[in-house]
């Protein structure tokens, strides 16, 4: 799936750029554009290896299990498969805990960190289990309380009102996830077999 | 506002070293070992990551996005979503830092309290990088079926971005 749309993209790059005489910025960008990706994987290396070095003394100390305890009613429901104890719903309720409080740069190392432990319960390795397929919908749907990056960008653009939008935020959110969780639900079956 | 988020971060991290010497932990040991896993990740993430912004730079690149509006404006209207705010919603699964770049020019274009700058405000606060954290969650332990996920996650952010209008009108009006 994600092969149709890269190359997808790219086909549709190279057309819309020869049509419109955009060639020259697409070759350019060709080639900064993986440049671009091993600069960004420099600077996310401090934030990741510093919130899992975070989560590994949260793990040891049992902060963890406080955590996974309380997001359980929750992970119930959408993790039906998984043991309540494993480590790997433990490793989702601190990602969940840190997208809730908006801090994106440990969202992701904790989140990388599931997924590592949710491969090791996988039935079938190489290929999503319903766990996973949930958890990263959950992840590509904002599940940040408070927006504040757009909040801050609003302000600065000289709104009277930065934070006017958070009921409208919450609720296209919710819809959002709900609308997502419901799919991997639906979508399932097909997938399955 | 502003200063509670400065204290989230320091606070958390301090919070859970104090926890953990208070529990009996060589903190620094299991900072260590958390770290080197964490490094191992960072080097497994690296090519799902160059395929990804290579296809997105010359995505951006190619003026694709202005043509793929255009071509879905009729759309945007019966989805009853201002044109302008096309754009935005069609960058934003694939690129944060794009998206990010595009929504300033909404707000500075049309203004942040603006109809147009309150749902683009709204889909920016709403949605996440889709195809960033499919290819980078599922790139770090090599699953190559995603099955589901993709469908899935494109419903989902489809649901935010037809939502962020119809959740503006409902509480803040046209």
């Amino acid at each position: 799936m994600m092969s149709f749309i890269i190359g997808g993209m790219i086909l549709l790059s190279i057309i819309t750029g020869a049509v419109g005489g955009n060639m020259a910025a697409v070759s350019t960008a060709a080639m900064n554009g993986c440049g671009q990706a091993v600069e960004l994987v420099i600077s996310l290396t401090g934030t990741i290896c510093l919130w899992s070095g975070v989560m590994g003394i949260a793990e040891k100390s049992g902060l963890t299990d406080a955590l996974s305890r309380a997001f359980r009613p929750l992970n119930r429901i959408l993790f039906r498969g998984l043991s309540p104890d494993s480590p790997a719903i433990k490793a989702v309720s601190m990602n969940m805990a840190a997208n809730l409080l908006g801090l994106g740069n440990a969202a992701t190392p904790l989140g990388l960190a599931a997924m590592k432990e949710l491969e090791k319960v996988n039935p079938v390795p190489g290929t999503a289990s319903q766990a996973m397929v949930t958890f990263v919908v959950l992840n590509t749907a904002s599940l940040q309380i408070l927006p504040t990056t757009t909040s801050y960008l609003r302000l600065a653009a000289g709104s009277k009102e930065p934070m006017e939008i958070l009921p409208a935020v919450w609720l296209a959110s919710a819809v959002s996830i709900c609308v997502g969780v419901l799919m991997t639900r639906l979508l399932r079956g097909r997938g399955q077999r | 506002m502003a200063v509670i988020n400065h204290f989230i971060v320091p606070g958390i991290i301090g919070g859970i070293f104090l926890y953990g010497i208070c529990r009996g932990v060589n903190t620094f040991d299991a900072f260590l070992a958390g770290a080197r896993e964490g490094l191992s990740t960072v080097v497994s993430i690296v090519p799902a990551l160059i395929c990804l912004l290579t296809a997105v730079a010359m995505f951006k690149a190619s003026g694709a996005l202005d043509v793929l509006s255009w071509v879905l404006s009729p759309l945007a209207g019966a989805m009853g979503l201002p044109r302008e705010v096309l754009p935005l919603a069609l960058l934003r699964p694939i690129s944060g830092s794009g998206a990010m770049v595009l929504f300033n020019d909404i707000l500075a274009t049309y203004g942040p309290d603006s109809f147009i700058g309150r749902v683009a405000s709204v889909m920016e606060g709403s949605t996440e990088t889709t195809f960033y954290t499919i290819a980078v969650y599922y790139g770090a332990i090599g699953v190559k079926q995603t099955k589901h996920t993709l469908p899935s996650a494109l419903s989902a952010d489809l649901a935010g971005i037809i939502m962020s209008a119809v959740a503006v009108r409902l509480f803040l009006g046209m």
